[in-house]
């Protein structure tokens, strides 16, 4: 096997042993290698939660932000330089839940990112409450009746926002998950990819064996540019479909839009102050 | 006591009417017209927060040497609309002549003691084709006063609404009516206007809100997030009216926690970015400013302040969200705070915000205020070529290290994507390579290495400016927007034992503020806010306490009238403020 230049030495990983985590972290690796893409092209963004912590353990740029702004961050950082690779990961509650308003208009600006969810149904890092897609009547110790609030679809949501590639993945299919990334990464434009992934200390319903028994397997040919089709599945009950719901040509991509490109193509650190254009300005305002 | 100050001669019109009236078109029209001429000219509107209706207004000041100040003083009032507002009705005195239609006002203005001078404007505006061209027709009594010739009125009404002609028609036909009733209302004194103006027709027309953002582009600023709350958002409509030609990338974001995320993502990849806000925006932008603080992002924050709490009011002034800038943002970390004090200061400290955000990779909080934004008078043409030039971002090596202390103690600063090198950030503690960290060790190192920077900010910190006598008994201090003011009201203050020590840095405060403070018998702290906020700070950090305060929080800035009668009274008064 040939060393991964994303592969990275690192001291004790912060997840409990069996999480979904890892088979995601590694499936992110094989993409990027599989991709021909250097560890110095790659940005990894995360907010906070544990899998936001996947930027500490693969090998490239990162910046680990503040709790739900990922995408944010992401943005900025793709109008500033989009010759970068731009990858946002983290956890339902910091995607769906505090970055809930970012994730809708992330979508609708349509800036070339993609986003990985590690979707696991519940909180993590602050120990087993409930998340925006915990499903209903889901028992936590925060929310001791069960869940009373109906769970977010990702799927649905980020179509009808306009995203052109919407996928679901499965942590406990590492070869089907890369190759789902491989395809989000390479989409122009905006990217979802919500990947199912068990947490084995917080979340007892939603296990490896619940979610082999509640998922199904799109055909991986399969055409997938017709919308209504795709909302079909984003909308249909379990069993839950596996594979890339929708994948269409999107509109132009936010940071190709924006003034600082339009007639200079250089990313902004490479800039100098502008100064000819304010005198410009100013003088202007004599005639 | 005598307004006028002594060697210049100045005219204070107040215009005022409901919304939609053109009034602003009218404003900056007539404001063109009166500095070409040569004339200087001050501006500044209020305004309610409606789209239509209601009664706003804007004082012109026209003088023959630099106004640059708000006056309570009214020389004329043009009234356009009935229901003439408090803040406007109290500045009526016997020396106000109110040029309005009868017909229209009725017994409005009885009970003042201000000459009342009828003006047939239904009449006029019937004639032109409606109430729009009544603004232009008072414009026209404004010019007609000052003198100015009306052939370059006509000229200028021409270039001023071109490619238009219908339009530039009518709109000459409304001035020139009213420039007749002017000349008669002039009578035999003396016009403002005549040949020999001193102006040598470089003057710029310049308000705060396009200097902060003109200053930003200078700065090198190539990105600019925001969402629109005023008196913040004419600086991102700028921007993004002009970001094609000044090659910025703005966004107007769904929220505030966006645009400062967005903006700090942006200068980790080496963007000079800005937001823009007021103070309702800036305290949900807390988090992100803190997030700039332990990432070491150069980060430019525009907060012009409008009274609170909350959402207070929208499109009034106050000087209240000094606290909220300085303690904003959780934990600890080094930031400079720049108060501009003029027009042209909130272009060149636009422009050095993003060159201290950028060499000592911090925050940088640029504080106006409702009032600096939507004022302007008369500027030479700002000299770019007295701003310090940017730095260069060199490509990193294969061993880089994003947080490595570096020599001076400022990490040299690399970005994604440029060189060998990997470039990290972290919103947790973290160690030189920006991996997440939890030894103590390393905490320690880190929070003494970013808080290190504040000292050599301070090192470069602007003083503060001081007006009038050296050797002063009683000294005015004050930050920001008051400046000018404070400034003009020592003329009418006339005394030789007083001067003005003005800030247009907050933070961190320059060494000479202690000897300043010291060197008086009373130090009179003049500021836009209820408790004190900038005195505290002087209190805080020097040791030094005022003897007086003069205070306000109306919604409306001081006046140049306000300030003096106000320092008179404790000066004459003797006793406490």
């Amino acid at each position: 096997m040939t060393a991964n230049p994303f592969d990275m030495e690192h001291g004790e990983l912060s997840w409990c042993p069996g999480c979904g985590d890892y088979a995601i972290l590694d499936a992110l690796k094989k993409a990027l290698l599989g991709l021909g893409l250097s560890p110095q092209q790659v940005v990894l963004v995360s907010g906070i939660g544990q899998a936001a912590k996947m930027p500490h353990y693969l090998r490239s740029n990162f910046f680990n932000g503040l709790h739900g702004r990922a995408l944010s961050a992401a943005t900025g950082i793709k109008a500033a330089n989009p010759e970068l690779t731009v990858i946002a990961v983290g956890g339902d509650g910091d995607m769906y839940g505090e970055g809930g308003n970012h994730f809708t208009h992330t979508i609708r600006r349509n800036p070339d990112l993609t986003v990985l969810v590690c979707d696991n149904m519940v909180y993590g890092l602050t120990k087993g409450q409930a998340s925006p897609t915990s499903p209903r009547g889901f028992v936590t110790p925060m929310q001791r009746k069960g869940v009373r609030a109906e769970p977010f679809n990702p799927l649905a949501a980020a179509l009808v926002q306009g995203a052109t590639f919407v996928a679901r993945a499965f942590a406990g299919d590492v070869e089907r998950t890369t190759a789902i990334m491989q395809r989000a990464i390479r989409h122009r434009g905006f990217s979802l990819v919500d990947i199912f992934q068990p947490c084995v200390t917080f979340n007892k319903v939603n296990t490896y064996a619940w979610f082999k028994e509640n998922t199904r397997m799109l055909e991986p040919d399969r055409k997938a540019d017709d919308f209504r089709e795709a909302l079909d599945l984003a909308l249909s009950p379990a069993p839950y479909p596996l594979g890339v719901l929708y994948e269409a040509e999107g509109p132009e991509t936010f940071e190709k839009g924006l003034g600082a490109f339009t007639d200079d193509s250089r990313p902004l650190f490479m800039r100098e102050p502008d100064l000819g254009s304010v005198r410009a300005w100013f003088e202007g305002l004599l005639r | 006591m005598n307004s006028q100050i002594s060697g210049t001669r100045d005219l204070s019109f107040v215009l005022s009417g409901a919304a939609g009236l053109g009034i602003q078109t009218v404003e900056e029209f007539l404001c063109r017209v009166l500095c070409r001429a040569g004339l200087h000219v001050f501006a500044s509107r209020e305004y309610m927060s409606r789209v239509r209706g209601g009664n706003n207004s804007t004082e012109i000041r026209v003088g023959t040497k630099a106004v640059r100040a708000f006056s309570d003083r009214m020389d004329y009032l043009f009234p356009l609309t009935p229901g003439v507002r408090v803040n406007i009705r109290r500045r009526i005195s016997q020396a106000t002549k109110i040029v309005a239609d009868r017909g229209v006002f009725g017994g409005e203005f009885d009970g003042t003691e201000a000459p009342f001078v009828p003006i047939p404007l239904e009449d006029m505006t019937k004639e032109l084709g409606g109430k729009v061209y009544a603004a232009m027709v008072m414009a026209g009594v404004m010019i007609g006063r000052t003198g100015v010739p009306l052939p370059r009125v006509l000229e200028e009404i021409e270039h001023f609404f071109s490619g238009r002609a219908e339009v530039a028609k009518t709109n000459a036909d409304a001035c020139s009516l009213g420039y007749r009733f002017g000349v008669e209302l002039r009578g035999d004194s003396e016009p403002l206007y005549h040949d020999a103006m001193d102006s040598d027709g470089k003057k710029i027309l310049l308000d705060g809100s396009d200097a902060v953002a003109l200053g930003a582009v200078a700065g090198g600023c190539s990105f600019a997030a925001g969402y629109p709350m005023s008196p913040a958002t004419g600086v991102l409509t700028f921007l993004s009216a002009n970001a094609d030609r000044f090659h910025v990338a703005v966004e107007q974001v769904e929220d505030e926690p966006a645009a400062v995320n967005m903006a700090v993502g942006a200068s980790y990849a080496g963007a000079r970015p800005l937001v823009t806000t007021s103070g309702g925006g800036f305290a949900l932008m807390g988090e992100g400013i803190s997030l700039a603080g332990i990432m070491e992002a150069p980060l430019v924050v525009h907060l012009s302040q409008r009274p609170g709490p909350a959402t207070g009011m929208a499109t009034r002034t106050e000087q209240g969200d000094l606290d909220l800038a300085l303690y904003s943002g959780h934990g600890e970390f080094p930031r400079a705070i720049f108060a501009p004090g003029s027009v042209e200061s909130a272009f060149f400290l636009s422009a050095k915000a993003f060159d201290i955000a950028e060499r000592y990779q911090t925050p940088v909080i640029l504080l106006t205020d409702q009032y600096l934004m939507n004022t302007f008078y008369d500027v030479d043409i700002p000299d770019v070529s007295l701003l310090r030039p940017a730095g260069k971002i060199d490509p990193t090596p294969a061993d880089y290290r994003r947080y490595a202390p570096g020599a001076t103690g400022i990490s040299s600063r690399g970005v994604p994507g440029y060189g060998e090198g990997l470039v990290g950030a972290d919103s947790h503690e973290h160690d030189e390579e920006a991996h997440i960290s939890e030894e103590i060790d390393v905490r320690v190192s880190m929070n003494e290495k970013r808080l290190g920077k504040l000292d050599a900010i301070r090192q470069e910190a602007l003083p503060p400016v001081l007006f009038g006598p050296k050797d002063y008994d009683n000294l005015i201090v004050c930050f920001g927007s008051t400046m000018e003011i404070a400034r003009e009201s020592l003329a009418l203050l006339g005394r030789t034992d007083t001067a003005v020590l003005a800030f247009e840095q907050v933070h961190p405060l320059h060494e000479a503020t202690e000897a300043f403070l010291s060197a008086a018998t009373r130090v009179i702290v003049l500021e836009g806010n209820a408790t004190g906020q900038f005195e505290r700070l002087l209190r805080g950090t020097f040791g030094i306490r005022a003897h007086h305060s003069i205070r306000k929080y109306d919604g409306l800035q001081f006046s140049v009238e306000e300030t003096a009668r106000r320092v008179s009274e404790i000066l004459e008064g003797g006793a406490g403020a």
